[in-house]
Formats: structure tokens, sequence, C-alpha cells
């Protein structure tokens, strides 16, 4: 147990020393996009699931969200540049905000 | 940097010019059946989309997605919106609307006849991007040059086979190869595209199932073979979560991608690559030597925890179990068991052999080759195509129709084999042309071309080759060029062979060819048709096997009691009961659904092996299935176990309804001077009932060839007051006798009440 807690704050001091602020402002908006998606999984639990695509349009979006979020911030860490040949980081924010949009008319859509 | 400029130009315009005889090779190869018939829809299914296409293109796309079809499946009705892969009736209805705003004005007919011959070259050209992402371009090249030309494509796309396979495989294979492209360089935006051309699959073709199983198989393996990149992680999350997303937005589809354990590995595969994800992670910012342990007990934690968690939600009912058609993918036998209607239909029976070579010719054994290149030279994007090339080898080996998922991996791997051949033979003889391998690709393919549009000039075109090889020398190398060369071009009259004598009828129109070669036409598909739609009433209900249901809405517009659209078995299985059994049984249930007609085809006069009584069993299993009391498929054998309908034939047989609606009045029938009267040709025996009346039924109207029959099912009334000829008839004379002459003027009322004083008035008896 002490031993997992010592891994965690090194963990923490690791983080808090090495990691670009951009790469933390994006792990700020997964915290955030993280609560949204809880929020909405416990109102679907209490309240229920009626209109069932509107929960899972909400639900997905926020899932999906997060999951181009942290493609965007593999793309971006100067870390992976050798695994991602020829996408810089406007490339990457480009292709973010291309998927944001298929994603949001989709949503639109979907949520009824 | 000139010289470059130029060689580049150069190789792109013979890509360019490849590609494009390949698209022309591929549409025209695909135009015998116009060409010997005319432009028109064939087989059965197509007879739907193309009905519905026009249904779309005249009413508007909203109210095509709720479409009501009262005429299909009478007394249920069907909706059709919520019921369709709307993806073919909106590729047309799109291309129409294109064509007609630019003042083209051309029929939606012609479209639709003529869509899956365009997209033949569409799905050429992404198999050449596809195979180029694998391996080279002249491989791509070849690829592109087998897809154009193979039969076992060719079989669902000739022109007038509207139907959703043709698009599918165009879909398919982009998919795939904007899946490449995007595990190739992880970004977002390939993998966006990738699920949007995922997105047209699913509204093409229930065939999807088999991309978003293999994509996450494929990276499933990759996680395993410890090849876990985050490129594969940013083009796995993206397209899974946008496809996901978009292909509940099909109203078919609807809930199914989170419902069904069809998509359930690619959920489960989702969540284990994020969680490799986050151990990756960790692992980067503590590099730790315990990590190593800890990220295979966390993965496999995950995996785990992934697996009791579909497990258990399907036992909870929140997933429904596997549906029965994938099913019998894994046991082949159970079709057969539970589901006869699926095992009824032809293409969902094993594939033999011979339909291999019949379809892939010479590929079939080039392919292992190109497999066996790619495995020894593996990076990511070749063990997708490897785990393609085996699922699609099992599939089409348990199903005659999956061997369309097959053809295509076949044609990009043979491109590989042949690619890497020819680099092996041809480079070393004249190094000092770098990139030879291009220009000998594009020599073969265009010989096969060649060869392929005039098919008459084979054995020419054999000399030329072997004499311009021997000009060279008599090495080995030559001698392997050249029976290369041979295979190619028997491949490529094996498929003008196959795709003209068995991929071009249409199956509507007949041709038979008399003893001196000439051609008849059979046209009585569309004689019974349209005597249907001319003399019958409007609202009338015809009952006739559900093979027959699409064609008789389409092309007669009558309503139809069962379809092709085999969505209710106890239906099928209704009219299947009335077929087999007697007529005033029979009869009931055909009251009892309003039946006004009845077709039945009949092959006994021409030969036509495809008729009703050779289907007759299937209906009879159908009928047992939902029925086991009053049909048992035991009686209609005969004490050996046979089946025919000669005079041994068993009773329960010689009086079912089809029986006796296909031989009516057959029995007069004397087909030629040799055989007697009554001579069925396809079964090759007298008929067992010649002579017999119908009481319930009337015969309405049998083509020329006697092809389809049509009944009228009578009122109650018609037969339960028997006719009486005129001569027999008594006509009742009324007992009273008017008294009036003319000695007493006055009249008598009949029956006039009598006073009595102090009564009321009562009528005498």
């Amino acid at each position: 147990m002490s031993k997992t807690t010592a891994v965690i704050s090194k963990f923490y001091k690791e983080y808090t020393s090495k990691t670009p602020k951009k790469l933390k402002i994006i792990d700020a908006y997964l915290f955030y996009i993280v609560l949204t998606g809880i929020v909405q999984f416990g109102y679907c639990l209490l309240v229920g699931t009626f209109p069932f695509n509107s929960f899972l349009s909400g639900f997905i979006s926020c899932v999906s969200s997060f999951v181009l979020a942290v493609c965007l911030r593999l793309q971006v860490n100067p870390e992976n540049k050798n695994q991602f040949h020829g996408i810089s980081p406007e490339r990457g924010f480009a292709d973010f905000i291309f998927a944001h949009v298929i994603l949001h008319l989709v949503i639109m859509n979907f949520i009824g | 940097m000139l010289k470059i400029n130029t060689k580049t130009g150069l190789s792109s315009l013979i890509i360019f010019t490849v590609l494009l005889l390949a698209w022309v090779a591929g549409f025209s190869s695909r135009l015998f059946a116009v060409i010997r018939f005319e432009s028109i829809i064939h087989e059965f299914d197509p007879w739907f989309n193309y009905r519905a296409t026009a249904y779309m293109v005249e009413n508007g796309f909203y109210k095509f997605l709720n479409w009501f079809d009262e005429r299909a499946w009478y007394p249920l009705g069907r909706i059709v919106g919520g019921t369709v892969y709307p993806g073919l009736m909106i590729t047309s209805g799109s291309i129409h609307y294109i064509l007609h705003l630019l003042n083209i004005d051309i029929h939606i007919r012609d479209i639709c006849v003529f869509l899956a011959p365009v997209f033949s070259g569409l799905t050429a050209i992404s198999t050449y991007l596809l195979t180029k992402e694998l391996w080279s371009a002249g491989a791509g090249l070849f690829a592109a040059c087998f897809i154009a030309i193979v039969p076992g494509y060719i079989s669902r796309s000739v022109a007038g086979s509207y139907d959703n396979e043709g698009i599918a495989i165009f879909a398919l294979q982009f998919t795939y190869f904007l899946w490449l492209k995007s595990v190739k360089t992880g970004s977002i935006f390939w993998a966006c595209m990738t699920a949007l051309s995922y997105f047209y699959m699913v509204s093409a073709w229930g065939g999807y199932v088999f991309i978003i199983n293999l994509i996450p198989l494929h990276v499933f393996v990759l996680l395993l073979m410890g090849r876990y990149s985050n490129r594969l992680f940013t083009s796995y999350t993206t397209f899974y979560i946008l496809g996901l997303l978009l292909s509940m937005q099909i109203p078919f589809v609807g809930f199914q991608p989170i419902r069904t354990s069809e998509h359930m590995a690619a959920s489960g595969v989702f969540a284990l690559i994020i969680a490799v994800a986050a151990l990756k992670y960790l692992q980067t910012m503590l590099s730790k030597s315990e990590f190593k342990s800890l990220f295979i007990v966390g993965a496999l934690v995950a995996a785990a925890v992934v697996f009791l968690a579909v497990v258990v939600l399907t036992y909870a009912g929140y997933i429904a179990p596997w549906s029965g058609r994938f099913y019998s993918l894994w046991d082949t036998g159970y079709a057969k068991i539970h589901i006869p209607i699926i095992a009824s239909v032809s293409e969902h029976q094993p594939t033999t052999w011979f339909s291999f070579f019949f379809d892939l010719h010479v590929l079939v054994t080039t392919f292992p080759a190109g497999l066996w290149y790619c495995i020894k030279n593996i990076n990511d994007e070749r063990v997708f195509v490897v785990l393609y090339a085996l699922s699609a080898v099992y599939f089409a080996g348990v199903m005659v129709r999956l061997m369309l998922t097959l053809t295509p991996v076949v044609c990009m791997l043979s491109g590989v084999a042949f690619s890497v051949l020819l680099d092996l033979f041809l480079r070393e003889e004249d190094t000092h042309r770098s990139g030879d391998s291009d220009v000998d690709d594009e020599q073969t393919t265009s010989s096969n071309r060649r060869l392929y549009d005039k098919a008459g000039r084979v054995p020419k075109m054999k000399h030329e080759q072997v004499r311009e090889s021997d000009g060279i020398g008599a090495n080995i190398r030559s001698i392997i060029i050249v029976v290369m060369l041979l295979l190619l071009m028997l491949f490529a009259v094996h498929c003008t062979w196959v795709t003209s004598n068995a991929y071009s009828s249409p199956s509507i129109v007949l041709a038979s060819y008399g003893n001196d070669g000439s051609r008849q036409i059979l046209d009585d598909f569309r004689e019974a048709y349209y005597w249907l739609s001319q003399n019958t009433d409007d609202n009338a209900r015809v009952m006739s096997w559900w093979d027959y249901g699409y064609q008789i809405a389409g092309m007669a517009n009558r309503t139809t009691l069962v379809d092709n659209n085999t969505w209710n078995n106890s239906h099928i299985a209704l009219v299947g009961k009335a077929m087999s059994s007697n007529e005033s049984a029979a009869y009931d249930i055909m009251t009892s659904l309003d039946v006004d007609y009845v077709l039945v085809i009949f092959g006994g006069v021409i030969g036509y092996s495809g008729d009703d009584i050779n289907k007759f069993l299937w209906m009879v299993r159908i009928a047992e299935g939902e029925h086991p009391k009053d049909i048992r498929e035991g009686d209609y054998f005969t004490e050996h176990g046979e089946f025919r309908v000669d005079s041994e034939g068993s009773p329960t047989l010689l009086n079912c309804l089809m029986y006796k609606l296909s031989y009516y009045r057959f029995g007069e029938l004397k087909l030629d001077y040799r055989s007697p009267s009554g001579f069925d040709r396809t079964r090759g025996a007298v008929i067992g009932n010649k002579d017999f009346t119908l009481t319930y039924l009337e015969e309405a109207y049998t083509t020329e060839h006697w092809l389809v029959r049509i009944y009228r099912v009578k009122k109650p009334h018609e037969f339960n007051r028997p006719r009486i000829p005129f001569s027999n008839r008594v006509v009742k004379s009324q007992s009273f006798i008017s008294k009036k002459n003319t000695k007493r003027k006055k009249g008598t009322i009949k029956n006039k009440p009598v006073i009595v004083k102090g009564k009321k008035l009562l009528k005498q008896a």
C-alpha cells in the first residue's frame, strides 16, 4: 500500500515537473470531459435511459471528445514526434477540429 | 531533378492509363446482358431495389424513409424505410438528381442498370490504392486489373444486377484502404475518413459487420504481437467512436452496434486499447522495471473484465446474443436444422472446390504465394491483409455468397505475387532500366486488355508472345515469364468466358438455343406480369412462392403475400402450407389470406430447372417447421425415399395444390411426337396424375411456354352452386294462376284477410 502511494506521489511529481504547459491545458480539458461523462452516466443510472438516443449521443460525445483530445495530446506531445511523421501540432489541431465538426453534426442529428 | 520529374510523370501516366483501361474493360465486360437482351433489371432482389429507388426519386427522401409498403406481405405490410439499407437507393438517386441538374434527361432505370459496372471501376481504383499501401504500385496495378475482370466479383456486378453488393465491395475496399492509411500515418483526418467510408458501407450492405470485426481483430493481433504504437491508438479510437456513432444513424441498424454481440468485439478492443495506452503512458512517466509485469497483468485484467462484462450483459439480456445468421457461419449445419429458410437459398450453400476455380481461376493458386510474401515481410499493414485473407477464405468456404468478400483479397495478394515474380525475373535482366517493373506490369496488363477486348484472337496472341521471347533467348527466366503471361491470358479468356456464359443471364428473360444455333428469347415472366398488371384488379392479391414476390411487386404492381425480404418466417410457412396441402385445405388458407390469384412457375414444358416443383421440398420443409401437425416431409416421398412426380410418386404429392397447379391440363399436352403426353422435360418423367379438375380455382392465364401459370381463386358462390347446363335447368313455375279472365273482371286478392267481427285481422296462412 505504501509502495503504491509512493509510486503515485512520484508520478505526481514527475507530472508537474516534466509535462509542458500545453499538455497540461489539454489534461485539464480531459479532466473536465471525464467529469461531464460521470455526471451523465450518474444521471442515467438515477433517472433512466428513456430517450435512449439522447443519452447515447450525450455520452458518446463525451467519450469521443475525450478520445479525440487524447489523440491530439499524443500528436502534440514533443516526445512522440518521431512516431507521427508529417503531423505538426498545427496539422494535428486542424484534424482535431475536422473530427469535431463531423462528430457534432452527427450528434445533433442523433440527439433527436 | 528534371529527370526524376519526367520519370514520375511517366509512371503516373502509366498508372493512370492502366487504371482507365481496367475501368473500361471492367465496365464493358459487364455489358453482355445489356447487349444480348436489353437494359433491364435482373433477378429478384434488384427488382425491389429498383422499385424503392423509383419511389424515392418520385416522392423524395423523407417520404422514402417513412414509406410503409402495404403492397407487400399482405395483410401485414412492410416498413420499408426502416428495414432496408438505403445506401444503394441514395447513391443512384443522387446520381439521377445531379444528372438532371445538368439537364441530362436519363431514366432512373438506366442509372440502376449501369450503376454496378460503373462502381466496379471505382472498386478497381480503391483496390489499386489498397494494394499500393500494402506492397507497391506495380502490385496495385495488377490487383486493379484482376478485380476489374475476375468472375467472382462480376457475378454480383453485371449491368442490371442492381444490388447492394455492387457498391458495397467498393465501400469495403475503400474503407480498408483508408484504414491502412490512417494506421500508417496515425492521423485523425484519415481515421475520420475511414469512419465516413465505413458509414457509407453500413448504409449499403449488411456485410459491414465484416469490417467492424476485422479491424478490431487487426488491432487486437497487433497488440498481441507487441506492435502497439500511438498511431494505432489514434487511428483506432477515432475510427471506432465515430464509426459507432455514424452507424447508428442508419434506421435499419439502429441501436444494434451497442446491443448485439456481433459488434461487441469492437468495443472490447476499444476499451482494451485505452487501457494499454494508459499503462504505456504510466510506463513512460515512471520507467520502472516492474512496470513490464504490471503492464502485462493490467492488460490481461482489462481484457478479462471486458470479456466478463460482455458475457454478463448478454446473460442479463442487455446485449442480444449472436443472431442465427451468424451461428450458421460457425456451424454449417445450424441453418439446415433451425432456419430452413436460410438454408433454402442456393447462395447460402457451402462452396464447392469447383466454384473456387470457376470464380478465381489462376488467382486461387497464386494467392497463397502473395500471402507468403506478406507473412515473410510482415509489418503493421500486412498483418491486416493476412487476417483479411484468412477470415475471407474461411467465410467463402462456408457460403457461396461470401465468395464475394474473398475475391478482392485474392486479387490483391495475387497482384503481390505476380509483381514480386516479375520483379525477380525482369529486373536482373536489364538493370540499367530501373523502375521497369512498372513498365512490365503495364505491358502484361495491357496485353491482358488487348486480349480481353478481342477474345477471339487468343491463339495468335500466344504465338506472338512465344516468338518474341524466343528472340530474347531460351533461358529459364524467359520461359517463366512466358508461362506467366500465358497464365494471365488464360485467366483473361476464362474471365470473359465465365462472364458471358454464366453470369450474364438476367433470369427474367431466358434464352434457349436451337439445334442450328439460333437463339430464342423466352419472355414468359414479363408476359405473365404484364398480364397481371393489365387484367386484374388494382388491389388484387397474388400468392406465389417468396422468390417471385419482388418481381410481382416491381413489374405487375400487385399486392403480394410474401417476398424476398424473408423477415416473417411464419407467414412464409403459411404460404408453403397452402402450396403443399390438398386443394380444399389450401382453399381455407387462401380465403383466410384473401388471395385472389395464385402464380406458379412451371418449367416442365421447356425444361427450366428452377421452377416451383423443384423448389417444392423447401416449401414443405418450411411449412413443416411451423405446422408440424399438418405437413410432414416424409409424406411427399415414395416408400424408397424418392421425390418423384410420375405415377409412383406419393399420393400426397400428386394431390397437393402445387402439383395440381403446375400440371393442370398438362396431361393433354404432347410436347413432340416421340414422347408421350404429359411428359415433364425438367424431371424427365411422365406425370403421375394426369386427369384432374380444379374445384376451387380456375386457370386464368398460362404463358406461351407454360413457364408462368396464373390461377384465379373462385369466390364461394362460384363453386357452391354447381353450374347447370341451360337445357337441364328447370324453372319453377308459380302455383298461383291468375283467375283474371274475360268472364270475371273482378280481381281477387290472394291471401285476403278474412274479417271476423270482434277479432283482430289475421293473415291466413
